[in-house]
């Protein structure tokens, strides 16, 4: 029972970690290597909200996903702009952005106890013998509440449409009047908030430290490779099946075995499968 | 100001010089001959000359530069045939840690463990990014950016290989010049080996697979094995550099993974332009100085590495060598347009 309930919560974290990096990709075919950094960059302008200019937590949580996104916006439409279509260009560019951020936060000391998120909710409850804290519930509800809004977003409204029709075509959809600079920096934009969003709700379950930024990347892009780079299904899919064994693991082999998952899911799957499990979109053009 | 712009246009004709030096005429004079070899024996010599300019501090600095010189270059080596890597650590860390266990376990000497590190490092690159060649685009440097870290945390967390700890207590170079020289001459045998590879007809199908893989798939030519052989080759360089790091500091341990080794080279080949080989190094031999002088900003420097990176690709795109190449070989003049 405890591994099924905290399966379900390792994996609903997982998702929640790829969900913005999954939707950029999708949408622009831009791996955005500054995902980790933008999500502990969240975390941080959150908690100078917070702790510097003492304003509520709802309001500096809100601030802060804005603001991510604007980043988001604003990375896209000063720098990744010019360099659009190089897709070496582009790689170096978001990695060196994601990488100056989280040294930029190392740098400045942001490590330590008293980094931390206040809860949402406190308390906890106990599930068949096995105690759950609210937080975590909480976590569960948002990412499931996420990944409906984005559906419903993305099928009913102009701009979701916008942003199906970049992803199927870039040129079609050019010809039918959908500007792909203004959605591709859309995108980008809303995949950074995703990654704040998540952060607002994970990052209160523990301490910051900008190492996590490094931490994230790599779980979001395991989960990517695993899940197939573009499909929302397979995303789900895949931080589950990656949640489950690294619980499962940690249960069986311990703790400090649970790294391993992530390794040897992802080599054994570009063995077998190197489009990713439910990728199937662009399977043909994905392999050479 | 548009106007006034489009009524000249910048014209670029080859130095008279440089038209004769591409074929037989350059043997006629010795002018053409030193056009063609100033720029190839010029920094030899004067990287040959260098350890014994350089004492104490900035000795140990251009060893450094030569190290990392390796890895900038064996990236270079594997951008030029269509991979981008951005944990050249991986390979680093292979060949330390494969030297550091002969040594630490077996206590051999360096002069075993450098080329069993060199060869079984680029085997272990190979194999174990063997299944990401089949794909193109960014998984390759999805996955080698991962692969370092999701090591690191390995050895971490299990203790394998020393873990926190480190090995240390290792065999060192017989002497310092030893050591010195060793990293130069591995830098400029790889920098012309390369070069020369590359423009061999084995480097032609490497940079036709980058330039259009299907291409090449129809000319009934194995690409994933092709592939395979780069990143041997490209693996071996990187483990070479670290394991001869490892020996430098008589001390391998989990920074051998770190992110300094995957950021630099591609800092130096973007900087220096890719595709030249020559262009690398002389990145690496520009940042590696000015990091080290800028040592005092701690964690800084990498943030400083991104910026400028971040800087060349947009501004420089071509890089430094690039621009110095063009400069030397041609002149430019501004001709009236229509």
């Amino acid at each position: 029972m405890s591994t099924l309930i905290y399966g379900t919560i390792t994996s609903i974290v997982l998702a929640l970690y790829t969900i913005g990096f999954s939707l950029t990709y999708g949408i622009s075919g831009l791996a955005n290597f500054a995902h980790g950094a933008i999500y502990i960059l969240s975390g941080f302008t959150a908690w100078s909200f917070l702790n510097q200019a003492g304003l509520p937590f709802f309001l500096s949580a809100l601030l802060s996903i804005v603001i991510s996104g604007l980043l988001g916006f604003a990375l896209y439409w000063g720098v990744l702009l010019r360099i659009r279509g190089m897709a070496l260009s582009e790689l170096i560019v978001t990695f060196a952005t994601g990488v100056a951020i989280l040294e930029l936060l190392m740098w400045k000391g942001f490590y330590g106890i008293q980094y931390s998120l206040p809860l949402f909710v406190k308390g906890g409850v106990e599930m068949r013998g096995v105690a759950v804290d609210y937080q975590r519930l909480f976590v569960i509800g948002t990412g499931v509440l996420l990944v409906i809004l984005l559906w419903l977003f993305v099928h009913h409204t102009r701009i979701g449409l916008a942003f199906r029709g970049i992803a199927q075509n870039e040129r079609t959809a050019l010809s039918v009047g959908i500007e792909s600079d203004w959605i591709g920096a859309l995108s980008l934009a809303f995949g950074s908030a995703l990654a704040a969003i998540a952060a607002m709700v994970i990052l209160p379950m523990g301490i910051m430290e900008s190492a996590i930024g490094y931490e994230v990347l790599i779980y979001a892009l395991a989960v990517a490779i695993v899940g197939g780079l573009e499909s929302t299904s397979g995303m789900i899919g895949a931080s589950f099946i990656l949640g489950f064994s690294q619980v499962v693991t940690a249960k069986y082999l311990g703790a400090r075995w649970m790294i391993i998952v992530p390794l040897s899911a992802i080599i054994l799957v570009l063995i077998i499968r190197p489009s990713g499990l439910f990728g199937k979109f662009k399977e043909i053009e994905e392999r050479v | 100001m548009a106007a006034a712009e489009a009524r000249y246009r910048k014209k670029r004709l080859d130095r008279g010089i440089k038209a004769r030096a591409d074929t037989l005429y350059v043997i006629c004079s010795y002018r053409e001959i030193l056009y063609l070899l100033l720029p190839r024996a010029l920094p030899v010599i004067a990287l040959l000359l260098l350890p014994l300019l350089l004492r104490g501090y900035w000795g140990k600095v251009l060893v450094y530069a030569c190290v990392y010189g390796l890895l900038a270059l064996s990236w270079d080596f594997l951008a030029s045939c269509g991979l981008f890597s951005l944990g050249q650590s991986l390979f680093f860390g292979f060949g330390a840690y494969v030297a550091g266990i002969l040594s630490y376990h077996l206590h051999l000497t360096p002069a075993i463990t450098l080329p069993v590190a060199t060869i079984s490092g680029g085997l272990l690159s190979a194999v174990l990014l063997s299944p990401v060649v089949r794909l193109r685009g960014v998984y390759f440097a999805m996955v080698t950016l991962m692969l370092p870290m999701l090591l690191l945390k390995m050895i971490e967390t299990t203790g394998l290989v020393g873990g926190c700890h480190g090995l240390s207590a290792l065999a060192p170079f017989y002497n310092e010049w030893v050591a010195k020289y060793l990293a130069l001459v591995a830098l400029l045998v790889c920098l012309f080996g390369f070069r020369r590879i590359i423009n061999e007809d084995y480097g032609l199908v490497l940079r036709a697979i980058k330039d259009d893989d299907r291409a090449v798939m129809s000319a009934a030519i194995n690409i994933y094995w092709r592939r395979i052989q780069a990143l041997f080759i490209a693996g071996a360089v990187g483990a070479f550099a670290g394991a001869f790091m490892t020996h430098h500091y008589q001390f391998v341990g989990m920074s051998a993974f770190a992110l300094d080794y995957s950021i630099l080279p591609v800092a130096a080949a973007a900087l220096g332009g890719a595709g030249t080989f020559a262009g690398s190094a002389l990145g690496t031999m520009i940042l590696v100085p000015l990091s080290e002088s800028l040592r005092a900003l701690g964690g800084l420097r990498i943030a400083l590495y991104c910026v400028i990176l971040i800087g060349c690709v947009i501004a420089l795109p071509e890089g430094i060598f690039h621009y110095m190449e063009r400069k030397y070989h041609q002149f430019e003049r501004l001709v009236k347009v229509g």
